[in-house]
């Protein structure tokens, strides 16, 4: 058989696996555990992977000495919610538009939409800041919000079209024969035909918010209560002393959501994602 | 199709038009700001001057050349790295071996949190006093003194250098597992009957096909990395003494922290040309691959 290994092979295979994974999921291992160790006993001389003090406690503690945690877990999912909402709002249209109709510059329009991408909000970061500033937007969600859409549009554009491209035509001739409008047409025949390809588009642009919200939420807010995760739990990392065993508590509760949304979904997750890398 | 190709309407222009107003407000219209920024001396204050070239004049007499370098440096590094470990995982994962299904969920993670959750952690894991990786070296007997890994120049460009692989390897192994796992059976099955050995056929199969995806990924990965701001602002803020201080980093501190918002946009122009550059590059790259690939079909 082609795939028969033999048993060094098995032992090779097993053992970069090891190794691979050890690479990627340490961190994580790591941060539990550091959760779970009384403060005291994490600044233990010598290192000691295991102790016998281990408990929940921080999960408890870290409430009431991160009083806006909640707040903050709330504004996350808040934020990557509406960046998600709007961002489809653009989406849609435009990958309906590219997959299906002929008009001059598509291509290079296309093009251009998928050129933003090579961008990051860190470059936009000086005239954003600077408009926000002149129409008094700093210290809003809308500040955080807007900035992250434009970078879930391009992939999402993308993803989409490449779905729409492989629904029949026929589909919406006929509707357009029976008389129906075009918005009609996209809104009852086509959105619930491509509703697999959305959710796709759905999961991996909520997902993207989430990731990215630190840069906006640091440059552009400074109260505290609108603050995103990453940048409330920023303000305790940066302490002189760290109170380490809650961060990481905290970090763990806080990257739970997406870690459900991956581990449920990630089948059409990494579908979605790898698409480019397979020829149609 | 006749049907559309008759009707000259407004229609798709009309879909385009919220996708658009976003991308003109928020990237278009900005990167437009900047480059008239850059040629002005704008800070805290209302009021502000033209001053022709003296802000690339400056930063070019300055450090900058050498932030430049650095930056090239460190993503080269951080590329390189990411597309040896990625491909290794990629052929590991792609390995006919019971559990490789779980094994492909437990890859993802890094991606999939935020990236200011993920470079917490491994704040605490570069932390000298009682940080893992000090403790697990000095265990073994590599190190016999606490090593606080973000405090020297050289450890602190490697560590940010590591966190962002890790960050950016599951991407770039699940693209290659699929780039592989795209490849007919066929193609092996014969190489198998011939009596090829396994390490043949994937010098002379897999590779070769896989090479246009590994070229892609490491483009867009160079990309994603010469914009990185979280990893390297959350462990380091650029230092220590600017080791860690990347085009990215210094834009920020100059515009952001020090309010010199003309400077800043020089800076930030000179980011967009090289962004530009690779950006073509990506494109001239697809068209061929785009033009390659009918041949490659069957």
């Amino acid at each position: 058989m082609l795939h028969k290994y033999r048993w060094y092979e098995y032992v090779l295979i097993y053992c970069g696996l090891a190794v691979f994974l050890t690479f990627v999921l340490a961190p994580f291992v790591e941060a539990f555990v550091v959760s779970l160790r009384p403060l005291s006993g994490l600044f233990s001389i010598p290192y000691r992977f295991i102790t016998d003090d281990m408990s929940f406690e921080a999960y408890f503690s870290m409430w009431k000495n991160v009083p806006l945690l909640w707040r903050y877990m709330l504004n996350s999912f808040f934020i990557a919610t509406v960046v998600t909402i709007l961002g489809l709002l653009c989406i849609i249209p435009a990958a309906y538009a590219f997959a299906r109709f002929e008009f001059p510059a598509r291509n290079s329009l296309l093009g251009v939409f998928i050129a933003v991408n090579m961008f990051s909000g860190a470059v936009l970061i000086i005239p954003l800041f600077k408009l926000m500033q002149q129409y008094g937007l700093l210290n809003t969600y809308f500040a955080m919000i807007a900035p992250g859409t434009a970078f879930v549009i391009p992939t999402g554009i993308w993803l989409l079209r490449s779905y729409l491209v492989r629904i029949p035509k026929e589909l919406e001739e006929a509707a357009w024969v029976d008389g129906a409008g075009k918005i009609y047409t996209l809104v009852r025949v086509i959105i619930p035909v491509a509703l697999p390809g959305i959710v796709v588009v759905t999961i991996t642009a909520f997902i993207t918010a989430y990731a990215q919200q630190f840069i906006y939420a640091l440059t552009f807010n400074s109260v505290n209560e609108l603050n995103p995760l990453p940048v409330g739990l920023f303000q305790f990392f940066g302490r002189q002393s760290v109170v380490w065993n809650e961060l990481m508590a905290a970090s763990l509760v806080g990257i739970l959501p997406v870690l459900f949304v991956y581990v449920f979904l990630q089948r059409y997750i990494v579908a979605g994602l790898t698409a480019g890398a397979v020829k149609e | 199709m006749a049907h559309t190709a008759k009707q000259k309407d407004y229609f798709p222009y009309l879909l385009l038009v919220p996708a658009t107003l976003v991308m003109v407000s928020i990237v278009a219209y900005p990167l437009i700001e900047t480059f008239r920024l850059s040629f002005t001396n704008t800070g805290m204050s209302q009021n502000y001057e033209y001053v022709g070239l003296a802000n690339y004049e400056k930063i070019m007499s300055r450090r900058f050349p050498e932030v430049i370098a650095r930056t090239f440096y460190w993503m080269g590094l951080s590329v390189a790295l990411k597309m040896l470990i990625g491909t290794l995982g990629a052929v590991l994962l792609n390995a006919m071996v019971p559990g490789r299904a779980l094994f492909r969920i437990l890859v993802m993670p890094p991606w999939v949190i935020p990236i200011a959750i993920g470079v917490f952690i491994w704040g605490w894991m570069y932390n000298g006093q009682f940080g893992m990786l000090s403790g697990m070296a000095q265990r073994i007997g590599i190190l016999d003194a606490p090593f606080e890994f973000l405090a020297y120049k050289n450890s602190a460009f490697m560590a940010t250098i590591v966190t962002d692989v890790w960050i950016g390897v599951p991407m770039v192994t699940l693209y290659l597992l699929a780039a592989m796992q795209s490849i007919s059976r066929d193609l092996y099955e014969a190489a198998w009957v011939d009596g090829a050995s396994r390490f043949y056929r994937f010098r002379r199969i897999t590779l070769p096909l896989i090479i246009p995806s590994i070229a892609t990924m490491a483009l867009l990965s160079a990309i994603a990395t010469f914009n990185s701001f979280d990893i390297i602002w959350i462990l380091t803020e650029g230092g220590p003494r600017g080791a860690t201080t990347t085009m990215i980093i210094d834009t920020y501190k100059t515009a952001i922290s020090r309010f010199k918002y003309g400077e800043g946009a020089a800076r930030t122009v000179m980011i967009v040309l090289f962004l530009g550059s690779f950006t073509f590059v990506y494109f001239v790259l697809l068209s061929r691959l785009a033009k390659r690939s009918p041949n490659n079909a069957a």
